[in-house]
């Protein structure tokens, strides 16, 4: 950080202001008085639209205010002169209340000396402090528009009533924009003050045009169609209108045509330059195309999604990128993306044509069109592009030389950027390997699922691929998904196995599986270590070998690697004996051949897999990535072989488990009714810090909650780890014990906010049960098992618990969401410095030391000296505490 | 009223105004000017507490979850 780059310049302030007539005729190059464009050669004609002086866009011409060629010139503004004042759309709400502000006679500001000095001494005191000052201001508007006679000419005031769009009716009679314009022509300046507009930025009649600003021809440019007929831009569609009117208009009041005429035309030119500005005015029908198509004017251009600051500035679209859904490929690398041939045809990646590969371009060229790695486009040195066609690929095939460049579509091993949207960590944006596929999705293995937070139920993705070398390297380097397994959020892998990986291993490893020697060899098949099994772990009766699970799996692990802990399916024994367990549940690791234990979540799944996390840190990211592609890829060999499969009979439990469990809800109940029965004796002591009725619910609820925890017992005790599902819980692979005591045993209370349901009728939450009845049944509790199948109360309860559910992730999405965006909004610009301090864009520091230990997350072992213990105690051969 | 110090309370870390010798020595070792220190205003109490004025600079050892303890210093400022 010797050189800290200087603060950067500041925007000190912004000046918004209307624009006055005198400004839009001394900005403006040219009056524009025809409403034709073109002359019958093709030139545009002097004062009408496309008059030369507003810019160019033609090439070969020339600006005629600036001198510029098409392209060089910006464009220059002209303006229309309206042969009467029509009012600006935009600035209606200001126009009514200043209208019912200030006096009809004589203009003045509808308050007295001393509230004036008031409201002006408030604004000069909010504008210090820098707060808006919108308050104020509705304020002062308020207290003027209350005002029934003016205290300065005692003029009475009428009522003012505002007509869409445009129309301004006093005590019903119309005001004519000529009369509302004379009347804010005599406001003072210092009235104006008061409503804190700034008099000399924005003068109120300057709401009412007289001059309308021609925008330049670089902003409606006309588009020349292949007939060779010129199709003009809607917005000078409506310039055309306008001037039409305007000049009829003229021509009948200098005719002396009768009142009504005019003010139809009047009317009309209103009309226009409201659409002009606006074309979605409530109020007002569209103004359309020939076609019967709206027109795009102005805040058209600028609102809404597809409008120039959402669709324009903030987001744009980008060239070589590519979406389609996503479909899970287990066959694939998690480096790896399966595209779709369709894309990879039409994606490129530029190539120099060098000596080395002037040749294999060349066929890339000849096969343009017809085989896949085929070349879309060929650059001369002089930077034309040609397109490479069926006729001229032969000739483009001989003509290249060294310092050409051709567009080669995009190939297997090309690097690509991967995105699910939201974006909401770096792991959203990862480079993949191409993997040209046939069919039309997006192939990527499940186990990159986690990071990207996808499924395949219908999501999309999208693919970006590289165009420099530059570019390649980095993201190689960075973001490749390998480089992103370990997440920097905590340190542990982000990306591991999932669901069936995990019942695979799970299966596979637990307690010693007789596997034979043809069974051994199918299970790693598709996994890329060295097919030399280790000495059998026993023989059968005819002396045949048999290996176990374990051995296996250890086939996979990398040498040296020892490890010990405790698995997903450990039950937290009082007294832990380690390698002793006598449920295999503590996984023991010695030189990469797993010893003891089963292999699950805790080992290989994403966010928690101990094993993965240790072999990253050990042996690097491609061995992790290597030990992913391979673990998956046994895991699912495995979970094929034995077979995993859950129905509606995994969920039996005996009968004197359901007898068992009937006793416990009746028990429950009975405690429920004892409850009851001492609060209304008035027997019950409340809770400390808890009122009588508060005592009660939360003993109903601890009471039935426990309730249920024991049917959940029950049921469990029942099903061994030969149920999948169990196998599943147990394992994490899917699902918890929770789900299955729900399904087996018993669903429980259901709640709303917390608490049991009360809602519903007076006193009571159907009409099935008596006023005031505190009983479970009665507010919600479901004694009933999914099995089972509920009673219509009960259904009924589940369905309001069920909902509350749905509308809580609702809104806590977008809440969290919009504070993460706000999060990152504050953070994005602070960087960690190789001198490890965090410093802003200025260079001002915010942490001296990243974390205030410097510590990288993601090359640590969650800040404890783990690594010291395992050196130690890999040198002396033994564990050390 | 009983009067107390801020710094007593164990939430309050300890603020201390640094010497010449040892701002030069952490301005370089960061190479950074003083201004690209974080601020701190002077009506803050604990820069009343500690007496401070308008471009010292402070040092505050922190309890930190990750490093045990660790420095900060910040800018004093109108």
């Amino acid at each position: 950080m010797a050189n800290v780059p200087p603060i950067p310049k500041r925007i000190s302030a912004i000046k918004f202001g209307l624009m006055s007539p005198k400004e839009i005729r001394k900005m403006s190059a040219t009056s524009i008085d025809t409403a034709d464009t073109y002359d019958d050669d093709g030139f545009p004609i002097d004062m009408g639209l496309m008059d030369t002086k507003l810019g160019v866009i033609d090439p070969g011409l020339r600006c005629k205010t600036c001198h510029g060629r098409a392209g060089e010139c910006p464009g220059h503004f002209g303006h229309i002169n309206l042969v009467a004042p029509v009012i600006h759309v935009g600035f209606n709400k200001i126009i009514r209340k200043l209208l019912r502000a200030s006096c009809r006679k004589c203009s003045r500001l509808l308050l007295d000396v001393p509230q004036k000095a008031h409201f002006l001494s408030q604004l000069t005191a909010i504008e210090e402090i820098g707060h808006r000052p919108d308050d104020v201001i509705n304020e002062a508007y308020k207290e003027a528009s209350k005002v029934k006679v003016c205290p300065y000419c005692g003029e009475e005031q009428l009522d003012i009533k505002f007509e869409k769009p445009t129309e301004y009716l006093e005590d019903g009679e119309k005001l004519t924009p000529t009369e509302i314009r004379g009347r804010f022509e005599g406001i003072p300046d210092e009235d104006i003050k008061v409503i804190g507009m700034d008099p000399n930025n924005a003068r109120p009649e300057w709401m009412i045009l007289t001059v309308l600003p021609v925008p330049p021809v670089t902003v409606r440019p006309s588009i020349t169609l292949e007939s060779g007929q010129r199709s003009e831009d809607d917005l000078t569609h409506k310039l055309v209108d306008i001037i039409r009117i305007n000049y009829r208009f003229q021509e009948n009041r200098e005719a002396g045509a009768p009142q009504l005429i005019i003010e139809d035309l009047w009317e009309l030119l209103q009309y226009h330059v409201t659409t002009f500005f606006d074309n979605s005015v409530s109020g007002i029908p569209p103004a359309r195309h020939r076609s019967g198509r709206p027109l795009k004017t102005l805040s058209q251009r600028l609102k809404g999604k597809e409008g120039r600051f959402r669709g324009s500035l903030s987001g744009k679209r980008v060239n070589f990128s590519a979406r389609t859904v996503i479909s899970p490929d287990p066959n694939l690398s998690i480096n790896e993306v399966g595209v779709p041939i369709p894309i990879a045809r039409i994606l490129t990646v530029p190539v120099n044509v060098t000596p080395r590969n002037i040749e294999q371009l060349r066929v890339f060229i000849r096969n343009s069109g017809v085989v896949h790695p085929g070349a879309n486009y060929v650059f001369r040195p002089d930077g034309r592009r040609i397109k490479v066609t069926e006729s001229n690929k032969e000739d483009l095939a001989e003509k290249i030389e060294y310092n050409w460049m051709v567009e080669r579509q995009l190939n297997d091993g090309d690097t690509v950027l991967f995105n699910r949207q939201p974006s909401l960590h770096k792991m959203s944006i990862m480079a993949h390997s191409v993997k040209v596929l046939p069919d039309k999705t997006f192939r990527l293995n499940p186990a990159v699922c986690p990071p990207y937070n996808a499924d395949f139920d219908g999501d999309e993705m999208n693919m970006h691929a590289l165009q420099t070398e530059e570019s390649r390297a980095e993201a190689r380097i960075l973001m490749q998904v390998q480089e992103n397994i370990l997440s920097p959020r905590f340190g542990g892998p982000i990306i591991g196995g999932i669901h069936d990986h995990i019942s695979g291993l799970f299966i596979l490893t637990r307690f010693e599986k007789k596997i034979s020697k043809p069974n051994a060899y199918d299970l790693l098949r598709k996994t890329d270590v060295e097919r030399v099994l280790p000495e059998p772990a026993s023989f059968g009766e005819n002396g045949e070998p048999y290996w176990t699970g374990k051995q296996i799996f250890s086939q996979l692990l990398p040498k040296g690697l020892n490890m010990g802990f405790s698995a997903q399916v450990c039950s937290h024994c009082e007294t832990c004996k380690k390698e002793e367990c006598p449920y295999d549940s503590y996984v023991v690791i010695e030189d990469g051949e797993l010893i003891k234990g089963t292999i699950d979540e805790a080992s290989i799944g994403a966010f928690k897999g101990k094993i993965l996390e240790r072999i990253i840190k050990q042996f690097g990211a491609s061995q992790g990535a290597r030990f992913v592609d391979n673990f998956t890829r046994l895991a699912i060999r495995a979970v094929m072989r034995s077979g995993l499969s859950f129905g509606i009979a995994d969920e039996d439990i005996p009968k004197e488990a359901s007898i068992q469990i009937n006793e416990v809800l009746g028990k429950a109940e009975d405690d429920v009714q004892k409850l009851i029965q001492s609060f209304i004796n008035k027997e019950l002591e409340p809770l400390p810090g808890r009122t009588l009725d508060e005592t009660i619910e939360m003993s109903i609820m601890q009471k039935l909650g426990k309730a249920r925890d024991e049917t959940g017992n029950i049921a469990d005790s029942h099903m061994g780890l030969e149920n999948p599902a169990v196998i599943m819980a147990r394992s994490g692979a899917r699902g918890s014990i929770l789900n299955l005591t729900q399904m087996a045993a018993c669903v429980g209370q259901q709640a709303v906010r917390g608490e049991r349901i009360q809602r519903g009728y007076a006193g009571r939450t159907l009409p099935h049960f008596a006023k005031g009845d505190l009983g479970s049944d009665a507010h919600g509790f479901v004694k009933a098992s999914y099995k089972s199948g509920l009673n219509p109360t009960e259904y009924f309860f589940h369905a309001i618990g069920g909902r509350e559910g749905l509308v809580d992730t609702a809104v806590r999405t977008s809440q969290s969401g919009y504070l993460q965006r706000r999060l990152v909004n504050a953070l994005q610009d602070l960087e960690a410095q190789y001198d490890l301090t965090v410093r802003d864009t200025r260079g001002v520091v915010v942490q001296f030391k990243f974390g205030e230990d410097g510590i990288n997350p993601t090359k640590s072992d969650f800040s404890k000296p783990d690594a010291i213990r395992r050196i130690v105690s890999d040198v002396v051969n033994r564990e050390v505490e | 009223m009983t009067k107390f110090s801020l710094l007593d309370h164990e939430s309050v870390p300890i603020h201390e105004i640094m010497h010449e010798a040892e701002l030069k020595s952490v301005l370089s070792k960061y190479s950074i000017e003083k201004e690209q220190f974080p601020k701190i205003r002077v009506e803050d109490p604990v820069i009343k507490e500690i007496g401070a004025t308008i471009g010292d600079v402070v040092k505050i050892k922190r309890k930190s979850h990750t490093a045990g303890e660790a420095d900060y210093y910040r800018l004093v400022i109108e």
